[in-house]
C-alpha cells in the first residue's frame, strides 16, 4: 500500500507542476492577447464610468493599468497582484473580479454539475443499450440520434427549448437563475431547480452523444473479447456478462472521459448561459469580452483553465488508481 | 434498379453530398445584397410563398439572409479548417520525428490549447484582433488542430516502427526520401479526412461565437447573428426566425459531417473490405 | 477394450460456415468445418489433433453454441442421446460441458483470478478452487492477482482449474498445455485422466501430435476442417501400418522421432476448398473419384476413416 501512496503523491506532484506550468502559460498568452487588442481598456473603463473625469483621475487610472510601463513589467506586476488575491476590478460590474467569479461560479457549477451528471448517466446507459443491441434497430436509431445531436449547436437547441417549453408551453421560466424581484435569501430550492432545468438539459444534450458513442464502442469491444466468449462458454447469460465484465471494463473509461471533458462542458455552458440569461461565469465572460472588461476576461480565462486542468488531473489520477494494470505495476 | 456495388453507392452518395454543399455555398455567395435588404412594409412576416423562411423584424427575407450567412460560415469554416489541418500535420510530424524534448514540448502545447475551453480562447483571440471576421477565423484555426495533431503523431510513430521503413533506412535512404515515399502516402488521406471532419466543428464554432456577438458586426448576415437576433423576438411569437435558419444550419453541418465520414470510409483501405 | 455403445457426444456431418462480405456487396460463405464426425464416450479422452489454423477451436465453440452471429451450423449434434439444441447448449454450458480456453486472453483483465476461477454461480466454490490451486502448486496469493500478473504456466493452470471446478461431464480443452513445464503439463493431463477414469469425457484439442498419441484413448485427425480418421491412440503408437488414412500416415512420418519427412503442399484455405476429398490435392493415392466426390465415413478395423482407398 505504501508504494501506491508514494506513487500517488508522485503523480500528484507531476500533475501539479504541469498544471502550474500550463496556468502560467495561459496567463502569459491571455495577457499578450489582451494587450494586443486595439481596444483601449482605459478608454473603455472611463467610458464605463459615464462621467467626465479630471486629468489627475485619468493619470491615476493609467497608473493602475500600468499603461506607461513596458509590457513585461506590466505582466509581472499584474501576476504578483493576482497571486496576492487581487484580481482587479471589473469595469462592467464595478466590483472585484474575485467576488464576481466566486459568486457566478457557484451558479455555473450548479448548472454544469447537473448537466455533467445527466449526460454521464444517460449517455452511459444509452451507450450500453447500443452496445448490447449492436446493429439492430435500437442501436441504429440511437446512433443516428447521437450523430444528429453532435451536429446541433448547443445554443440553437437552447433556443428551441426556450421556444417550446417556455414560450409555448409555459412550463419553464425564460431565464435567470431565480425569479426576478425575489430577494436572494428567499429563493427556494424548487425555484432554483425550476430555473436550472432547461439550461442543464440543453448543456447535457451537447455532451451526451460523445459519452454514449464512446461507451457503445467500448462495450462492443468487450463483448467481442475472448474473455466474454469464455464467460459465455461458462454459462454466463447476457446480463451476467454485462454485470460481471461489461461494467467493470466500460465504466472506468467512461468516467475518465467525463472528467476529461470539462473543457467542452465549460465552453458549452458559455452558450447555454447566454441563451437562458443564466448569471454564471459563461454569460459574464461573453459580456466581459464585448464590453472590453479586461480584468474580468482575464480572470475568467484563468479560472476556466484551472477548472479544466483539475478535471484532467482527476481523470489521470482515476485512471492510475482504478486500473490494476497501472496500479499493480507500480508496486 | 440494379444492385449497386456498396463502394459505388458510397461514392455516388458522397458526390451528391458534395454537390449539394457546393450548390448551397455558391448560391449563398451569389446572392445580391438587395435580396435581403430591409423593408419595413414586410417586417415580421411568418413564412409564406414569397418568403419561405419568413422575414425578420426589419423585413429582411430570412431565407436569403440565412443562405448568405451560411456561405460566410462555410468560408470561415473552410479556411480555418485548412489552416488548422496544416498546423496539425506540421505539429504531428514534428512531435513524432523530433527529439524527446520537442515531442514533450509539443505535447505540452497541445495540453495547453486543450486546457482552455475553446469558446473562451476564441473570445480572447477575437478580442485581441478587435473582433471582426479575422479574429474569428484565427481563433477557430488556432483551436481545432489538437486532436488531429495527436492522431498524426501516433500514425507517424507507428509507421516509423514498421518493418519496411526500417528496411529503407538500412538501405541508406534519406529521411526525406522515407518521408515522401512511406509517410506521406499514409498522411495525405489522414489530412483530408481530418480536414473534412474538422469542418463541421469549425462551422458550429463560427456560428456559436458569432451568436455570442463576436465576429461580424450585427448588421451583417451571419447565421449566429441571425439566431442571436431571433432570441429577442422569441417571446413575441416570431418562432420562424429561430427555427428555420437553425434547421438549415444543422442540415449543412450534418451533411458535411456525413461527407467526412464517407470520405474516411472511401480512403481507408481496411473498410474497403466491409 | 470395452465396447460401450452409449455415447456422451455424437457429432455427425457438422459443418460451420461464416458469412463474409467479399469486398463488394456479394456475400461469401466461408466454410471452416466440413462434414465433421466425432464420437465421444464417457470415460475416454479424445484428442482432436491437427495443424494450426485448421479450425479446431471453432469445433469447441460449435459444441458450446457460442459461435459468432454470422456463423451457420449444419449437421447433427447429440448429447447423451438428446439433440443438442440452442436451449440445451445454454443449459449445459458451464455446468455439464466445460471449456478450458487457449490463453490468458480469455480471462477478464480487470477481475482477480480467484473470483474469476470461482465463476458466476452461487454459492462460490471457493474451498474447492483453493484445493485445486494447491494441487497445481499455485501459491496462496494467486487468487488475488490479476490475469496480466500470471506467468504463462500459472495462467494455464488457472484456466484448467476453471473447468475442473465444475461438475462437468465433458471437458473441452483447447490447447491446454503449451507454456506449462513438462511436470505441470503432466499434472494437468493426469487430472484429465482421473476425470476420464471417473466416467467423464475429455476432448483434447491440440496440435501436439505426440501428446495426443500418448495421453488420449482415441485420436481424431483433423484436416482442413474435417476429421479424416479417428482411431484408437494405440494405432498411432503402432505406426503407419495400423493407420488408415494417407494423411494420418503422412503425419506419422512427419514426426521428428520417425522419418521427419514433411508432407508436400499446403492445407487448403477455407474459402477455397477442393470439390472432392479435402486431402486429394496432396494425396499420392488420389484418383479421379477422390477429386470428384467426398468419401463417406467408413468403419475399418475399429476406426472411422474418410477415404475411398483405405484398407
Amino acid at each position: 500500500m505504501k508504494g501506491t501512496a508514494g506513487r500517488l503523491i508522485r503523480t500528484f506532484l507531476f500533475h501539479g507542476i504541469k498544471i502550474v506550468s500550463l496556468l502560467l502559460a495561459v496567463s502569459i498568452i491571455a495577457f499578450v492577447l489582451v494587450s494586443a487588442s486595439p481596444i483601449d481598456p482605459v478608454q473603455q473603463y472611463i467610458l464605463g464610468l459615464g462621467t467626465a473625469i479630471s486629468p489627475e483621475q485619468r493619470a491615476e487610472i493609467e497608473a493602475y493599468w500600468g499603461v506607461n510601463e513596458p509590457p513585461v513589467e506590466r505582466y509581472l506586476s499584474w501576476l504578483s497582484e493576482l497571486l496576492r488575491g487581487n484580481w482587479g476590478e471589473s469595469a462592467l460590474y464595478r466590483r472585484p473580479v474575485a467576488d464576481i467569479i466566486g459568486e457566478r461560479f457557484a451558479n455555473s457549477l450548479a448548472l454544469m454539475l447537473c448537466a455533467w451528471l445527466l449526460s454521464g448517466v444517460i449517455g452511459f446507459a444509452l451507450g450500453c443499450v447500443m452496445g448490447v443491441f449492436r446493429d439492430r434497430w435500437p442501436d441504429s436509431i440511437l446512433k443516428k440520434l447521437c450523430y444528429l445531436l453532435s451536429s446541433v449547436p448547443t445554443f440553437w437547441l437552447g433556443l428551441l427549448f426556450l421556444l417550446i417549453f417556455s414560450v409555448w408551453l409555459g412550463w419553464f421560466p425564460i431565464g435567470f437563475s431565480a425569479p426576478i424581484g425575489v430577494a436572494q435569501g428567499s429563493v427556494t430550492l424548487g425555484q432554483r431547480l425550476h430555473h436550472l432545468a432547461l439550461p442543464a438539459i440543453t448543456l447535457s444534450l451537447m455532451s451526451f452523444a460523445n459519452i454514449a458513442l464512446h461507451t457503445r464502442q467500448k462495450l462492443i469491444d468487450v463483448l467481442n473479447s475472448e474473455y466474454v466468449l469464455f464467460a459465455r462458454a461458462r454459462g454466463e447469460g447476457t446480463w451476467t456478462v454485462l454485470r460481471r465484465h461489461g461494467l467493470r471494463n466500460v465504466l472506468l473509461p467512461a468516467v475518465t472521459l467525463q472528467f476529461a471533458s470539462f473543457a467542452e462542458l465549460f465552453g458549452g455552458s458559455v452558450l447555454a448561459e447566454n441563451v437562458f440569461s443564466y448569471p454564471g461565469l459563461g454569460s459574464a465572460v461573453a459580456a466581459a469580452g464585448l464590453n472590453s472588461d479586461v480584468p474580468l476576461l482575464l480572470g475568467v480565462t484563468l479560472f476556466s483553465a484551472l477548472f479544466v486542468c483539475v478535471g484532467n488531473m482527476i481523470a489521470n489520477l482515476l485512471y492510475g488508481l482504478v486500473d490494476p494494470q497501472i496500479r499493480e505495476v507500480g508496486k | 434498379m440494379k444492385k449497386l456495388n456498396r463502394r459505388t453507392k458510397v461514392l455516388l452518395l458522397t458526390a451528391v453530398m458534395a454537390l449539394v454543399l457546393i450548390a448551397v455555398y455558391a448560391f449563398g455567395l451569389l446572392i445580391p445584397e438587395e435580396a435581403y435588404a430591409s423593408s419595413f412594409l414586410q417586417a415580421k412576416q411568418p413564412p409564406s410563398f414569397a418568403h419561405p423562411f419568413g422575414t425578420d423584424s426589419l423585413g429582411r427575407d430570412l431565407l436569403m439572409r440565412t443562405l448568405k450567412g451560411l456561405s460566410v460560415s462555410m468560408t470561415v469554416g473552410l479556411v480555418a479548417s485548412v489552416i488548422s489541418a496544416v498546423i496539425a500535420v506540421l505539429v504531428g510530424i514534428a512531435a513524432a520525428t523530433g527529439s524527446k524534448y520537442v515531442d514533450a514540448f509539443l505535447n505540452w502545447l497541445i495540453d495547453l490549447v486543450m486546457g482552455v475551453p475553446h469558446t473562451i480562447l476564441v473570445i480572447l483571440i477575437s478580442f485581441a484582433m478587435g473582433r471582426g471576421l479575422k479574429g474569428l477565423l484565427i481563433g477557430i484555426a488556432a483551436t481545432h488542430w489538437c486532436s488531429l495533431a495527436r492522431l498524426i503523431r501516433g500514425e507517424v510513430l507507428q509507421l516509423r516502427n514498421q518493418q519496411y521503413v526500417a528496411v529503407s533506412r538500412r538501405l541508406g535512404k534519406s529521411s526525406g526520401w522515407i518521408l515522401c515515399n512511406h509517410l506521406l502516402p499514409h498522411l495525405v488521406p489522414q489530412f483530408f479526412v481530418g480536414l473534412v471532419l474538422m469542418f463541421p466543428h469549425a462551422i458550429l464554432h463560427e456560428a456559436s461565437v458569432s451568436f455570442l456577438g463576436y465576429g461580424l458586426p450585427p448588421e451583417q448576415p451571419a447565421i449566429g447573428i441571425i439566431l442571436s437576433e431571433s432570441m429577442r423576438y422569441l417571446s413575441a411569437g416570431m418562432w420562424w426566425t429561430a427555427v428555420f435558419p437553425g434547421l438549415l444550419l444543422v442540415a449543412i453541418v450534418l451533411l458535411v459531417d456525413r461527407l467526412g465520414d464517407h470520405l474516411r470510409r472511401i480512403l481507408d483501405p481496411y473498410s474497403a473490405q466491409e | 477394450m470395452e465396447q460401450k455403445h452409449e455415447t456422451l457426444l455424437e457429432i455427425h456431418d457438422l459443418s460451420v460456415s461464416f458469412r463474409m462480405y467479399d469486398g463488394a456487396l456479394e456475400q461469401k460463405e466461408l466454410q471452416v468445418i466440413s462434414d465433421l464426425h466425432l464420437t465421444v464416450r464417457p470415460g475416454e479422452i479424445v484428442a482432436v489433433a491437427g495443424s494450426s489454423g485448421s479450425g479446431k477451436s471453432l469445433l469447441a465453440s460449435a459444441i458450446l453454441g457460442i459461435l459468432p452471429a454470422n456463423a451457420t451450423v449444419r449437421g447433427h449434434l447429440h448429447y447423451k442421446g438428446r439433440e443438442l439444441t440452442k436451449e440445451l447448449q445454454t443449459q449445459l454450458r458451464g455446468s455439464e460441458i466445460a471449456l478450458v480456453p487457449q490463453s490468458v486472453a480469455y480471462l477478464d483483465p480487470l477481475m482477480k483470478v480467484g473470483k474469476q476461477a470461482d465463476g458466476h454461480k452461487k454459492p462460490r466454490p471457493t474451498e474447492r478452487r483453493r484445493s485445486l490451486f494447491r494441487r497445481f502448486s499455485l501459491p496462496e496469493k494467486t487468487e488475488n492477482l490479476y490475469p496480466f500478473q500470471l506467468s504463462g504456466g500459472m495462467a494455464r493452470r488457472v484456466l484448467v482449474s476453471t473447468a475442473l471446478i465444475t461438475e462437468a461431464e465433458l471437458v473441452i480443452a483447447d490447447e491446454p498445455t503449451p507454456g506449462m513445464s513438462l511436470d505441470q503439463a503432466l499434472e494437468a493431463l493426469q487430472m484429465f485422466r482421473e476425470m476420464a477414469d471417473a466416467g467423464k469425457a475429455v476432448i483434447l484439442i491440440t496440435h501436439d501430435i505426440d501428446l495426443a498419441f500418448e495421453f488420449a484413448d482415441r485420436v481424431a485427425v483433423f484436416y482442413a476442417g474435417t476429421t479424416v480418421e479417428s482411431a484408437p491412440a494405440a494405432d498411432f503408437r503402432n505406426g503407419p501400418d495400423a493407420l488408415r488414412h494417407p494423411y494420418s500416415k503422412a503425419l506419422w512420418h512427419a514426426l521428428p522421432q520417425n522419418s521427419f519427412r514433411p508432407i508436400e503442399g499446403f492445407q487448403p484455405y477455407a474459402g477455397d476448398l477442393p470439390q472432392g476429398c479435402l486431402f486429394a490435392p496432396r494425396c499420392r493415392y488420389a484418383t479421379e473419384e477422390c477429386r470428384a466426390k467426398i468419401p463417406p465415413v467408413r468403419e475399418i478395423r475399429g476406426g472411422e476413416v474418410r477415404c475411398f482407398h483405405a484398407t
